[in-house]
Protein backbone atom coordinates (compact mmCIF):
# COMPACT_ATOMS: atom_id res chain seq x y z
CA UNK A 1 0.00 0.00 0.00
CA UNK A 2 1.27 3.03 -0.52
CA UNK A 3 0.70 6.61 2.21
CA UNK A 4 -2.36 7.49 0.50
CA UNK A 5 -3.81 4.10 1.06
CA UNK A 6 -2.22 3.35 4.18
CA UNK A 7 -4.04 6.13 5.59
CA UNK A 8 -7.26 5.35 3.99
CA UNK A 9 -7.42 2.23 5.85
CA UNK A 10 -6.50 4.32 9.09
CA UNK A 11 -9.91 6.22 8.39
CA UNK A 12 -7.62 9.31 7.60
CA UNK A 13 -8.58 11.02 4.11
CA UNK A 14 -5.26 12.68 2.56
CA UNK A 15 -4.97 14.79 -0.36
CA UNK A 16 -1.72 16.03 -2.01
CA UNK A 17 -1.17 19.25 -2.29
CA UNK A 18 2.00 21.14 -4.03
CA UNK A 19 4.44 22.60 -1.62
CA UNK A 20 5.31 25.16 -4.99
CA UNK A 21 1.98 26.32 -6.33
CA UNK A 22 -0.85 25.03 -3.39
CA UNK A 23 -2.38 22.99 -6.67
CA UNK A 24 -4.83 19.91 -4.81
CA UNK A 25 -3.42 17.09 -7.26
CA UNK A 26 -6.22 14.39 -7.48
CA UNK A 27 -6.70 11.40 -7.24
CA UNK A 28 -3.15 11.77 -5.31
CA UNK A 29 0.34 11.45 -6.79
CA UNK A 30 4.00 12.04 -5.12
CA UNK A 31 4.30 15.08 -7.66
CA UNK A 32 2.27 18.15 -8.71
CA UNK A 33 0.66 17.58 -12.15
CA UNK A 34 0.75 21.50 -12.92
CA UNK A 35 4.48 22.69 -12.20
CA UNK A 36 6.16 18.62 -11.01
CA UNK A 37 7.25 20.13 -7.44
CA UNK A 38 6.92 18.01 -4.22
CA UNK A 39 3.59 17.92 -2.63
CA UNK A 40 2.63 17.37 0.98
CA UNK A 41 0.41 15.03 2.40
CA UNK A 42 -3.19 16.44 4.33
CA UNK A 43 -6.04 15.75 5.65
CA UNK A 44 -9.36 16.79 3.65
CA UNK A 45 -12.05 18.45 4.85
CA UNK A 46 -14.89 16.27 6.09
CA UNK A 47 -17.41 18.30 4.43
CA UNK A 48 -18.48 17.82 1.24
CA UNK A 49 -21.27 18.96 -1.52
CA UNK A 50 -23.26 16.16 -2.92
CA UNK A 51 -23.09 16.65 -7.01
CA UNK A 52 -24.75 13.44 -7.78
CA UNK A 53 -26.52 10.28 -6.30
CA UNK A 54 -28.09 7.02 -7.25
CA UNK A 55 -29.16 3.66 -5.50
CA UNK A 56 -28.42 -0.17 -5.93
CA UNK A 57 -30.72 -2.60 -3.51
CA UNK A 58 -31.61 0.29 -2.07
CA UNK A 59 -28.73 1.40 -0.88
CA UNK A 60 -27.28 4.96 -2.18
CA UNK A 61 -23.72 5.81 -3.96
CA UNK A 62 -23.07 9.65 -4.96
CA UNK A 63 -20.41 11.62 -6.25
CA UNK A 64 -19.59 13.87 -3.37
CA UNK A 65 -17.11 17.33 -4.16
CA UNK A 66 -14.91 18.27 -1.33
CA UNK A 67 -12.99 21.77 -1.18
CA UNK A 68 -14.56 22.40 -4.76
CA UNK A 69 -12.14 20.10 -6.63
CA UNK A 70 -11.62 17.04 -4.97
CA UNK A 71 -14.64 14.23 -6.43
CA UNK A 72 -15.03 10.79 -5.33
CA UNK A 73 -18.04 8.30 -5.16
CA UNK A 74 -18.98 6.65 -2.16
CA UNK A 75 -21.88 5.42 -0.50
CA UNK A 76 -24.39 7.49 1.77
CA UNK A 77 -25.78 6.00 4.91
CA UNK A 78 -29.70 6.63 6.11
CA UNK A 79 -30.47 8.37 3.21
CA UNK A 80 -33.87 10.19 2.55
CA UNK A 81 -34.27 13.22 0.39
CA UNK A 82 -31.29 13.62 -1.15
CA UNK A 83 -30.64 16.65 -3.03
CA UNK A 84 -28.11 17.90 -5.33
CA UNK A 85 -25.90 20.95 -3.85
CA UNK A 86 -26.48 19.65 -0.29
CA UNK A 87 -23.84 19.09 2.06
CA UNK A 88 -22.61 15.87 3.22
CA UNK A 89 -19.99 14.81 5.81
CA UNK A 90 -17.69 11.37 5.58
CA UNK A 91 -18.36 9.69 8.68
CA UNK A 92 -15.79 6.66 7.24
CA UNK A 93 -13.27 5.71 5.14
CA UNK A 94 -11.34 3.08 4.50
CA UNK A 95 -9.18 0.19 1.99
CA UNK A 96 -9.22 -2.83 1.26
CA UNK A 97 -7.89 -3.12 -2.59
CA UNK A 98 -10.76 -0.39 -3.45
CA UNK A 99 -11.19 2.77 -1.67
CA UNK A 100 -13.91 3.26 0.24
CA UNK A 101 -15.71 6.27 1.44
CA UNK A 102 -18.79 6.53 3.70
CA UNK A 103 -21.42 9.70 3.87
CA UNK A 104 -24.32 10.89 5.51
CA UNK A 105 -26.42 13.91 5.19
CA UNK A 106 -25.88 16.96 7.65
CA UNK A 107 -27.14 20.32 8.19
CA UNK A 108 -24.21 22.58 8.44
CA UNK A 109 -25.38 25.59 10.99
CA UNK B 1 -5.76 8.27 -47.20
CA UNK B 2 -8.31 5.43 -47.42
CA UNK B 3 -9.57 1.78 -46.32
CA UNK B 4 -9.18 -0.32 -48.52
CA UNK B 5 -10.47 -3.84 -47.09
CA UNK B 6 -12.08 -5.14 -43.90
CA UNK B 7 -12.74 -8.06 -41.67
CA UNK B 8 -14.87 -9.11 -39.18
CA UNK B 9 -15.84 -12.06 -36.95
CA UNK B 10 -19.00 -12.95 -35.30
CA UNK B 11 -19.26 -11.78 -32.02
CA UNK B 12 -20.11 -14.58 -29.55
CA UNK B 13 -18.68 -16.36 -26.24
CA UNK B 14 -17.17 -19.06 -27.43
CA UNK B 15 -13.68 -19.96 -25.76
CA UNK B 16 -11.16 -18.99 -28.86
CA UNK B 17 -7.31 -17.47 -28.09
CA UNK B 18 -7.18 -13.89 -28.79
CA UNK B 19 -4.58 -14.33 -31.74
CA UNK B 20 -6.74 -16.86 -33.30
CA UNK B 21 -9.87 -14.32 -33.28
CA UNK B 22 -7.27 -11.43 -34.53
CA UNK B 23 -6.20 -13.84 -37.01
CA UNK B 24 -10.14 -14.58 -38.33
CA UNK B 25 -10.50 -11.02 -38.82
CA UNK B 26 -7.71 -11.11 -41.26
CA UNK B 27 -8.63 -14.12 -43.61
CA UNK B 28 -11.44 -11.57 -45.28
CA UNK B 29 -9.29 -8.63 -45.74
CA UNK B 30 -7.13 -11.26 -48.48
CA UNK B 31 -10.48 -11.92 -49.95
CA UNK B 32 -11.80 -8.69 -50.52
CA UNK B 33 -8.79 -6.97 -51.62
CA UNK B 34 -7.54 -7.11 -55.11
CA UNK B 35 -4.07 -8.11 -55.52
CA UNK B 36 -3.23 -7.89 -51.61
CA UNK B 37 0.17 -9.93 -51.12
CA UNK B 38 1.30 -10.27 -47.56
CA UNK B 39 4.41 -8.18 -48.80
CA UNK B 40 2.43 -5.15 -49.07
CA UNK B 41 1.73 -4.53 -45.52
CA UNK B 42 4.26 -2.90 -44.24
CA UNK B 43 2.74 -2.23 -40.69
CA UNK B 44 0.53 -4.36 -38.28
CA UNK B 45 -1.19 -2.88 -35.31
CA UNK B 46 -3.01 -5.20 -32.68
CA UNK B 47 -5.80 -3.18 -30.55
CA UNK B 48 -6.69 -4.88 -27.52
CA UNK B 49 -6.90 -5.01 -23.68
CA UNK B 50 -5.80 -8.18 -23.48
CA UNK B 51 -2.59 -8.81 -21.52
CA UNK B 52 -0.89 -10.97 -24.30
CA UNK B 53 2.88 -9.65 -25.06
CA UNK B 54 4.17 -9.12 -28.41
CA UNK B 55 0.23 -9.82 -30.01
CA UNK B 56 1.32 -7.55 -33.09
CA UNK B 57 4.47 -10.27 -34.18
CA UNK B 58 2.43 -13.05 -32.89
CA UNK B 59 -0.56 -12.71 -35.41
CA UNK B 60 1.60 -10.84 -38.10
CA UNK B 61 3.67 -14.24 -38.27
CA UNK B 62 0.08 -16.23 -37.78
CA UNK B 63 -0.76 -14.29 -41.06
CA UNK B 64 2.70 -14.68 -42.75
CA UNK B 65 3.84 -11.09 -42.84
CA UNK B 66 6.76 -9.80 -41.86
CA UNK B 67 5.49 -5.61 -41.65
CA UNK B 68 8.03 -3.06 -41.11
CA UNK B 69 6.35 -1.94 -38.01
CA UNK B 70 4.16 -3.97 -35.01
CA UNK B 71 2.77 -3.29 -31.76
CA UNK B 72 -0.06 -3.41 -29.86
CA UNK B 73 -2.49 -0.24 -28.95
CA UNK B 74 -4.68 -0.24 -25.96
CA UNK B 75 -7.03 2.94 -24.94
CA UNK B 76 -9.81 0.51 -23.36
CA UNK B 77 -12.83 0.81 -24.99
CA UNK B 78 -11.88 2.99 -28.01
CA UNK B 79 -8.44 0.99 -28.67
CA UNK B 80 -9.67 -0.32 -31.71
CA UNK B 81 -9.83 4.12 -33.69
CA UNK B 82 -6.59 4.52 -31.37
CA UNK B 83 -5.29 2.26 -33.83
CA UNK B 84 -7.12 3.38 -36.93
CA UNK B 85 -5.55 6.78 -36.00
CA UNK B 86 -1.70 5.45 -35.09
CA UNK B 87 -1.79 3.77 -38.60
CA UNK B 88 -3.26 6.98 -40.26
CA UNK B 89 -0.27 9.00 -38.82
CA UNK B 90 2.48 6.37 -39.87
CA UNK B 91 1.50 6.22 -43.70
CA UNK B 92 0.93 10.18 -43.46
CA UNK B 93 4.17 10.13 -41.94
CA UNK B 94 5.57 8.29 -45.03
CA UNK B 95 7.17 5.50 -43.23
CA UNK B 96 4.53 3.20 -44.69
CA UNK B 97 2.25 2.82 -47.14
CA UNK B 98 0.07 0.59 -46.04
CA UNK B 99 -1.09 -0.56 -42.57
CA UNK B 100 -3.30 -3.62 -41.30
CA UNK B 101 -5.18 -2.85 -38.26
CA UNK B 102 -6.74 -5.61 -36.02
CA UNK B 103 -8.78 -5.47 -33.13
CA UNK B 104 -10.36 -8.18 -30.64
CA UNK B 105 -11.30 -8.87 -26.99
CA UNK B 106 -12.51 -11.43 -24.78
CA UNK B 107 -15.16 -11.37 -22.32
CA UNK B 108 -12.30 -11.96 -19.66
CA UNK B 109 -10.30 -8.60 -20.35
CA UNK B 110 -8.51 -6.95 -18.00
CA UNK B 111 -9.97 -3.88 -19.82
CA UNK B 112 -13.27 -4.14 -18.55
CA UNK B 113 -13.16 -2.06 -15.42
CA UNK B 114 -10.51 0.78 -14.58
CA UNK B 115 -8.80 -0.05 -11.13
CA UNK B 116 -6.59 2.59 -11.11
CA UNK B 117 -9.45 5.53 -11.03
CA UNK B 118 -9.36 5.73 -6.79
CA UNK B 119 -11.88 8.83 -7.13
CA UNK B 120 -14.65 5.98 -7.92
CA UNK B 121 -13.92 4.08 -4.29
CA UNK B 122 -16.13 1.09 -4.30
CA UNK B 123 -17.97 2.26 -7.56
CA UNK B 124 -15.63 1.17 -10.42
CA UNK B 125 -17.88 -1.06 -12.31
CA UNK B 126 -19.50 1.09 -15.17
CA UNK B 127 -23.07 0.66 -14.40
CA UNK B 128 -21.92 3.24 -11.60
CA UNK B 129 -20.91 6.39 -14.08
CA UNK B 130 -23.42 5.22 -16.05
CA UNK B 131 -26.08 5.93 -13.33
CA UNK B 132 -24.37 8.94 -12.78
CA UNK B 133 -24.51 10.40 -16.40
CA UNK B 134 -28.26 8.88 -16.46
CA UNK B 135 -29.30 10.61 -13.17
CA UNK B 136 -27.98 13.77 -13.80
CA UNK B 137 -29.44 13.80 -17.36
CA UNK B 138 -33.13 12.88 -16.22
CA UNK B 139 -32.71 15.57 -13.27
CA UNK B 140 -31.64 19.01 -16.40
CA UNK B 141 -33.49 17.36 -19.02
CA UNK B 142 -36.77 15.22 -17.58
CA UNK B 143 -34.81 12.35 -19.32
CA UNK B 144 -37.19 8.96 -18.56
CA UNK B 145 -36.29 5.51 -17.95
CA UNK B 146 -38.52 4.65 -20.87
CA UNK B 147 -36.78 7.13 -22.99
CA UNK B 148 -33.36 5.17 -22.75
CA UNK B 149 -35.63 2.04 -23.93
CA UNK B 150 -36.07 3.47 -26.95
CA UNK B 151 -32.33 3.10 -26.89
CA UNK B 152 -32.04 -0.34 -26.44
CA UNK B 153 -35.33 -1.62 -28.45
CA UNK B 154 -34.08 0.40 -31.09
CA UNK B 155 -30.22 -0.94 -31.24
CA UNK B 156 -31.22 -4.34 -30.67
CA UNK B 157 -33.74 -3.97 -33.59
CA UNK B 158 -30.85 -2.98 -36.34
CA UNK B 159 -28.85 -5.70 -35.06
CA UNK B 160 -31.05 -8.03 -36.30
CA UNK B 161 -29.75 -7.41 -39.47
CA UNK B 162 -25.86 -7.85 -38.85
CA UNK B 163 -25.33 -11.13 -38.88
CA UNK B 164 -21.66 -10.60 -36.35
CA UNK B 165 -23.80 -9.16 -33.53
CA UNK B 166 -24.12 -10.87 -30.75
CA UNK B 167 -27.73 -10.43 -29.92
CA UNK B 168 -30.07 -12.33 -32.72
CA UNK B 169 -33.61 -11.50 -31.10
CA UNK B 170 -35.66 -8.36 -30.74
CA UNK B 171 -36.62 -7.10 -27.43
CA UNK B 172 -40.07 -5.13 -26.68
CA UNK B 173 -40.08 -1.95 -24.96
CA UNK B 174 -41.94 -3.70 -21.93
CA UNK B 175 -39.10 -6.65 -22.25
CA UNK B 176 -36.51 -3.86 -21.69
CA UNK B 177 -38.35 -1.65 -19.06
CA UNK B 178 -38.95 -5.00 -17.04
CA UNK B 179 -35.44 -6.09 -17.00
CA UNK B 180 -33.23 -6.52 -14.03
CA UNK B 181 -32.49 -3.41 -12.22
CA UNK B 182 -28.68 -3.04 -11.61
CA UNK B 183 -29.13 -0.03 -10.26
CA UNK B 184 -31.88 2.81 -9.99
CA UNK B 185 -31.11 4.08 -13.29
CA UNK B 186 -29.39 1.35 -15.32
CA UNK B 187 -30.96 -1.68 -16.29
CA UNK B 188 -29.83 -5.29 -17.62
CA UNK B 189 -30.93 -4.36 -21.16
CA UNK B 190 -29.82 -0.80 -21.18
CA UNK B 191 -26.04 -2.13 -20.73
CA UNK B 192 -23.75 -3.51 -23.86
CA UNK B 193 -22.19 -6.71 -23.60
CA UNK B 194 -18.85 -7.83 -23.42
CA UNK B 195 -17.97 -10.72 -25.56
CA UNK B 196 -15.37 -12.38 -28.20
CA UNK B 197 -14.64 -10.74 -31.19
CA UNK B 198 -12.12 -9.14 -33.53
CA UNK B 199 -12.43 -6.88 -36.63
CA UNK B 200 -9.52 -5.73 -39.31
CA UNK B 201 -9.48 -2.82 -41.80
CA UNK B 202 -6.54 -2.44 -44.51
CA UNK B 203 -5.59 1.47 -44.48
CA UNK B 204 -3.79 2.74 -47.45
CA UNK B 205 -1.71 5.86 -48.89
CA UNK B 206 -4.01 7.83 -51.51
CA UNK B 207 -1.14 6.50 -53.93
CA UNK B 208 -1.49 3.11 -53.69
CA UNK B 209 -5.32 2.12 -52.46
CA UNK B 210 -6.57 1.79 -55.47
CA UNK B 211 -4.32 -1.58 -56.40
CA UNK B 212 -6.40 -2.92 -53.43
CA UNK B 213 -9.80 -1.60 -54.14
CA UNK B 214 -11.66 0.40 -56.74
CA UNK B 215 -13.60 2.82 -54.81
CA UNK B 216 -11.80 3.26 -50.78
CA UNK B 217 -13.49 5.18 -48.26
CA UNK B 218 -11.63 7.98 -47.25
CA UNK B 219 -10.77 9.28 -43.75
CA UNK B 220 -11.14 12.96 -44.14
CA UNK B 221 -11.62 14.05 -40.47
CA UNK B 222 -10.03 12.80 -36.96
CA UNK B 223 -10.84 14.04 -33.74
CA UNK B 224 -9.18 12.77 -29.77
CA UNK B 225 -9.41 14.16 -26.83
CA UNK B 226 -8.46 12.70 -23.98
CA UNK B 227 -9.95 14.49 -20.74
CA UNK B 228 -8.39 12.75 -18.11
CA UNK B 229 -8.40 8.81 -16.69
CA UNK B 230 -10.74 9.74 -13.66
CA UNK B 231 -14.58 9.74 -14.11
CA UNK B 232 -14.50 12.60 -11.63
CA UNK B 233 -13.41 15.09 -14.12
CA UNK B 234 -15.50 15.11 -16.09
CA UNK B 235 -17.40 18.15 -14.49
CA UNK B 236 -20.98 18.32 -16.58
CA UNK B 237 -22.20 15.03 -15.93
CA UNK B 238 -24.98 15.95 -18.61
CA UNK B 239 -22.51 16.42 -21.35
CA UNK B 240 -19.05 14.08 -22.31
CA UNK B 241 -16.39 16.75 -23.02
CA UNK B 242 -13.99 14.79 -24.52
CA UNK B 243 -16.88 13.89 -27.15
CA UNK B 244 -17.32 17.33 -27.61
CA UNK B 245 -13.65 18.49 -28.15
CA UNK B 246 -12.44 15.29 -30.61
CA UNK B 247 -15.80 16.37 -32.70
CA UNK B 248 -15.30 19.45 -33.17
CA UNK B 249 -11.39 19.06 -34.55
CA UNK B 250 -13.07 15.99 -36.57
CA UNK B 251 -15.65 18.22 -38.10
CA UNK B 252 -12.93 21.03 -38.79
CA UNK B 253 -10.78 18.43 -40.07
CA UNK B 254 -13.20 17.19 -42.22
CA UNK B 255 -15.30 20.54 -43.37
CA UNK B 256 -18.28 18.61 -42.52
CA UNK B 257 -20.90 19.57 -40.49
CA UNK B 258 -23.66 17.49 -38.42
CA UNK B 259 -26.14 18.10 -41.01
CA UNK B 260 -23.89 16.03 -44.17
CA UNK B 261 -23.37 13.30 -41.80
CA UNK B 262 -25.64 10.36 -43.74
CA UNK B 263 -24.71 7.61 -40.92
CA UNK B 264 -22.92 7.15 -37.76
CA UNK B 265 -21.98 4.82 -35.27
CA UNK B 266 -22.21 6.07 -31.86
CA UNK B 267 -20.51 4.96 -29.07
CA UNK B 268 -23.59 3.08 -26.89
CA UNK B 269 -22.08 1.67 -24.11
CA UNK B 270 -24.83 2.17 -21.98
CA UNK B 271 -28.40 3.22 -23.58
CA UNK B 272 -27.66 6.94 -21.87
CA UNK B 273 -24.59 7.24 -24.07
CA UNK B 274 -26.43 7.21 -27.30
CA UNK B 275 -28.92 9.90 -26.01
CA UNK B 276 -25.81 12.52 -24.62
CA UNK B 277 -23.68 11.38 -27.49
CA UNK B 278 -26.58 12.70 -29.98
CA UNK B 279 -26.45 15.95 -28.61
CA UNK B 280 -22.79 16.23 -28.37
CA UNK B 281 -21.75 15.06 -31.42
CA UNK B 282 -24.09 17.73 -32.73
CA UNK B 283 -27.38 15.51 -33.92
CA UNK B 284 -29.79 16.82 -31.97
CA UNK B 285 -30.23 20.00 -29.37
CA UNK B 286 -28.94 19.41 -25.67
CA UNK B 287 -31.96 17.88 -23.93
CA UNK B 288 -33.65 16.12 -27.00
CA UNK B 289 -31.45 13.81 -27.96
CA UNK B 290 -34.01 11.20 -26.46
CA UNK B 291 -36.86 12.82 -28.23
CA UNK B 292 -34.29 11.97 -31.41
CA UNK B 293 -33.84 8.62 -30.64
CA UNK B 294 -37.86 7.78 -30.37
CA UNK B 295 -38.45 9.45 -33.96
CA UNK B 296 -35.84 6.97 -35.14
CA UNK B 297 -37.51 4.09 -33.68
CA UNK B 298 -41.15 5.38 -34.64
CA UNK B 299 -39.63 5.51 -38.29
CA UNK B 300 -37.35 2.44 -38.63
CA UNK B 301 -34.66 5.23 -39.39
CA UNK B 302 -31.22 3.03 -39.03
CA UNK B 303 -28.86 6.49 -39.25
CA UNK B 304 -27.50 6.05 -35.90
CA UNK B 305 -26.16 2.98 -34.81
CA UNK B 306 -27.29 0.68 -37.87
CA UNK B 307 -25.29 -2.42 -37.24
CA UNK B 308 -26.89 -2.66 -33.85
CA UNK B 309 -24.59 -0.18 -31.89
CA UNK B 310 -22.97 -2.06 -29.01
CA UNK B 311 -26.35 -2.89 -27.16
CA UNK B 312 -27.33 -5.07 -30.42
CA UNK B 313 -23.78 -6.20 -31.82
CA UNK B 314 -22.02 -6.71 -28.11
CA UNK B 315 -18.89 -4.81 -26.98
CA UNK B 316 -15.47 -6.52 -27.71
CA UNK B 317 -13.79 -3.84 -26.40
CA UNK B 318 -10.46 -3.41 -28.73
CA UNK B 319 -12.69 -5.01 -31.36
CA UNK B 320 -15.30 -2.53 -30.85
CA UNK B 321 -13.80 0.67 -32.97
CA UNK B 322 -12.75 -1.43 -35.72
CA UNK B 323 -15.98 -2.82 -36.38
CA UNK B 324 -18.11 0.67 -36.19
CA UNK B 325 -15.57 1.50 -38.78
CA UNK B 326 -16.43 -1.51 -40.82
CA UNK B 327 -20.04 -0.40 -40.57
CA UNK B 328 -19.58 2.75 -41.92
CA UNK B 329 -16.96 1.25 -44.67
CA UNK B 330 -19.57 -0.83 -45.70
CA UNK B 331 -22.60 2.04 -45.58
CA UNK B 332 -20.37 4.44 -47.65
CA UNK B 333 -19.70 1.75 -50.63
CA UNK B 334 -23.17 0.58 -50.97
CA UNK B 335 -22.19 -3.00 -49.30
CA UNK B 336 -24.38 -2.74 -45.89
CA UNK B 337 -27.04 -5.14 -47.53
CA UNK B 338 -30.57 -4.83 -45.32
CA UNK B 339 -29.09 -2.34 -43.38
CA UNK B 340 -27.63 -0.02 -45.72
CA UNK B 341 -28.65 3.72 -45.87
CA UNK B 342 -29.57 4.77 -49.08
CA UNK B 343 -26.56 6.87 -50.76
CA UNK B 344 -24.63 7.54 -47.95
CA UNK B 345 -21.73 9.50 -48.34
CA UNK B 346 -20.45 10.53 -45.29
CA UNK B 347 -20.30 8.90 -42.06
CA UNK B 348 -18.94 9.57 -38.78
CA UNK B 349 -17.41 7.28 -35.89
CA UNK B 350 -17.23 8.01 -32.36
CA UNK B 351 -16.07 5.53 -29.97
CA UNK B 352 -14.75 6.43 -26.26
CA UNK B 353 -13.29 5.00 -23.07
CA UNK B 354 -13.87 4.65 -19.20
CA UNK B 355 -17.08 7.17 -18.67
CA UNK B 356 -15.75 9.11 -21.65
CA UNK B 357 -12.56 10.18 -20.19
CA UNK B 358 -11.64 9.62 -23.79
CA UNK B 359 -13.00 10.19 -27.31
CA UNK B 360 -12.10 9.78 -31.09
CA UNK B 361 -14.13 10.79 -33.58
CA UNK B 362 -13.50 9.71 -37.62
CA UNK B 363 -15.32 11.22 -40.60
CA UNK B 364 -14.99 9.10 -43.42
CA UNK B 365 -16.40 9.92 -46.99
CA UNK B 366 -16.90 7.61 -49.89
Amino acid sequence: MNKFEKELKNNNFLCSQCTNCDKIVWPPSEFCSKCFSDVIWRPVSKYAKLVEFSSKDNNYFCIAEFEDSIRVMGSVENASDLHVGQTLVLINCDYDGREKFVFKSVSRT
Amino acid sequence: MGIAATGLTKFTKNDVPIELLMGSSVKPIFNEATNLEHKDIEVVLTSTNANNKYLANIVSEFCGISPKIAHSVESLCNSGTNCIVSAYAYILSGLAKTALVIGAERTDSPGLVLEWDKSRGQYKHPIYWSSMFTSAHMRKYGTTMENLAYVSAKNHRNALDNPHAYFEREYSLEEIMESKNLTTHVRLLDCSMPCNGAGAVLLASEDVITKFVDSPVWITGIGQKATSAGFTKNNDLTSMSSTIHSAADAYQMSGKKPVDVDVAELHDAFSICEIIELEDLGFSKKGSGAAYVKQLYDTNNRKINPRGGLIGSGHPLGATGIAQTIEIFQQLQGTARKRQIHNSKVGLVHNMSAASTSSTVLVLES
